[in-house]
């Protein structure tokens, strides 16, 4: 199985994680910039975590052949720190980087007047500097904030198909379809989505314009729930195509779309499922 | 070694580049916007001299840019970027105000960073800073063929240095890289 995890904050996991990752089959990963879990008080620290995944993270990864990108942005929650907000003026720098394939996580936390004005503004540098868009779901009234995501992505003006609307459940997923944007789930213990929950929502929508993710960090959480969400659906009948399409076309296609993204010496690796190796082209 | 003029014949086809050279020249920080973006903009095919066409590009940039703005490439830099600083350093006209450049890129865990800090531009960092780094050098596998002036700079303080790390290295059971022993011999004879 070749594996694309399209969101996953590596700079929260050690390096034995990136060996596990390696051996379950992961070829690549996108880091998105978010929230540390601890609140950052200056736009120094964000630089300096930028920084990080574009730089140090992409070296470790590659110490096991793993390539790296980056999305850029300032996450909902310190968009409502004053202290923080100077940083959006710094992003124009980070967003003209070769590894940096979207603008991301953006979207809302708490729905406040301050995330309203971030959410926009970061849609404009998404538009400015042809990058698509990666757009966080709030934990708390999910399906409020997601409609509301949905209307804001659609007054920005940025192609639907540029943007994935991340962390969907059973009761956003058809929002999400609707409204035309890329769907994200990410596979986390206990709070967000489970590879059994996940197959069920594929047999019901379909593998189409999908992104699965283990989006671990510094939480409980799990590298290689992508691989078992694949061995998930391959037991529920899927084929190996199917999972395949989830599993690395559909990050492939849905990220190519900055122009920025190198797997250059990656597609071509055999696909593998179960022992058996199947040959493909580059995708 | 490859002069700006050499660069500059070489890159005088591209005219995307020319043009944005006129307009860092006129506008200073619109060298932020455009150095990240070199090798989409202005290729990255590979030319005489071990340069490559995006190295070449960031190192005219950065010749017609103030020396704030080549700090702040660097501060700002992904790795790339600061590979692509660190090696157009000798060819600019900013005297020694890029040394914490290479202070910087010492300190990183990053083996590519590290020895692209001991280029020509190392000339500059003092004696102790210097045998510090080709110690780093040996510590984490980088060659020592990539350090300038190797064998001019090595001293006897570097040798007794090197030693010392052979001794912990024999302790553990561990090899020393065969040009750092090689180093030590010609340290020896000395
Ligand atoms: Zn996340």
């Amino acid at each position: 199985m070749r594996i694309f995890d399209p969101h996953i904050h590596m700079t929260s996991r050690t390096t034995d994680d990136y060996a596990r990752m390696a051996e379950a089959g992961v070829l690549a990963v996108v880091e998105p910039a978010f929230w540390l879990g601890q609140p950052r008080t200056s736009p120094g620290s964000f630089t300096d975590y930028f920084d990080s995944i574009i730089g140090w993270e992409p070296f470790r990864a590659s110490q096991f052949g793993i390539r790296h990108h980056a999305t850029i942005a300032l996450n909902p929650k310190e968009a409502n720190d004053p202290r923080c907000r100077p940083v959006l003026d710094l992003l124009p720098r980070y967003l003209a980087k070769d590894g940096v394939v979207a603008v991301g996580e953006i979207g809302y936390d708490s729905m406040t007047p301050a995330e309203d004005e971030a959410f926009a503004a970061q849609l404009a540098l998404a538009l400015d500097h042809e990058l698509p868009a990666l757009v966080h779901t709030p934990h708390r009234d999910k399906a409020r904030g997601t409609q509301r995501s949905i209307d804001v992505i659609k007054e920005s003006g940025i192609d639907p198909g540029r943007v994935v609307l991340d962390h969907l459940n059973e009761v956003t997923v058809a929002a999400a379809k609707d409204a035309g944007v890329w769907a994200g789930f990410s596979i986390y213990p206990d709070t967000k989505m489970s590879p059994d929950r996940m197959v069920t929502i594929l047999q019901e929508y379909g593998p189409e314009r999908v992104l699965i993710n283990s989006a671990a960090d510094w939480g409980k959480s799990d590298p290689l729930l992508t691989l078992r969400t694949g061995e998930a659906m391959l037991k529920a009948g899927f084929s190996e195509d199917d999972v395949d399409r989830v599993l690395w076309q559909n990050p492939v296609a849905f990220y190519s779309q900055s122009g920025r993204l190198d797997i250059s010496d990656k597609s071509e690796v055999e696909a593998t499922f179960a022992g058996n190796s199947i040959l493909r082209g580059g995708s | 070694m490859t002069t700006l003029d050499q660069l500059k014949s070489e890159l005088a086809g591209n005219e995307r580049l020319t043009d944005d050279l006129r307009r860092v020249a006129d506008k200073p920080e619109t060298v932020a916007g455009l150095f990240p973006a070199a090798g989409r903009r202005y290729g990255r095919e590979p030319l005489t001299g071990g340069w490559t066409t995006d190295e070449a590009a960031r190192a005219l940039l950065l010749s017609v840019s103030p020396a704030d703005q080549v700090l702040q490439a660097y501060r700002y830099g992904d790795t790339a970027e600061k590979l692509a600083v660190l090696k157009a350093l000798p060819l600019l006209p900013i005297g020694d105000s890029g040394v914490p450049l290479l202070e910087d890129a010492l300190r990183t865990n990053d083996t590519r960073l590290v020895s692209a800090a001991l280029g020509p531009y190392a000339d500059r960092l003092g004696q102790e800073a210097w045998r510090q780094a080709v110690l780093k050098c040996v510590f984490m596998g980088v060659p020592l063929k990539e350090v300038h002036r190797l064998h001019d700079r090595a001293d006897a303080e570097l040798g007794a240095m090197l030693r010392a790390f052979a001794q912990e290295r024999a302790a553990a059971g561990r090899d020393m890289p065969p040009d750092a022993l090689a180093l030590l011999d010609q340290l020896k004879e000395a």
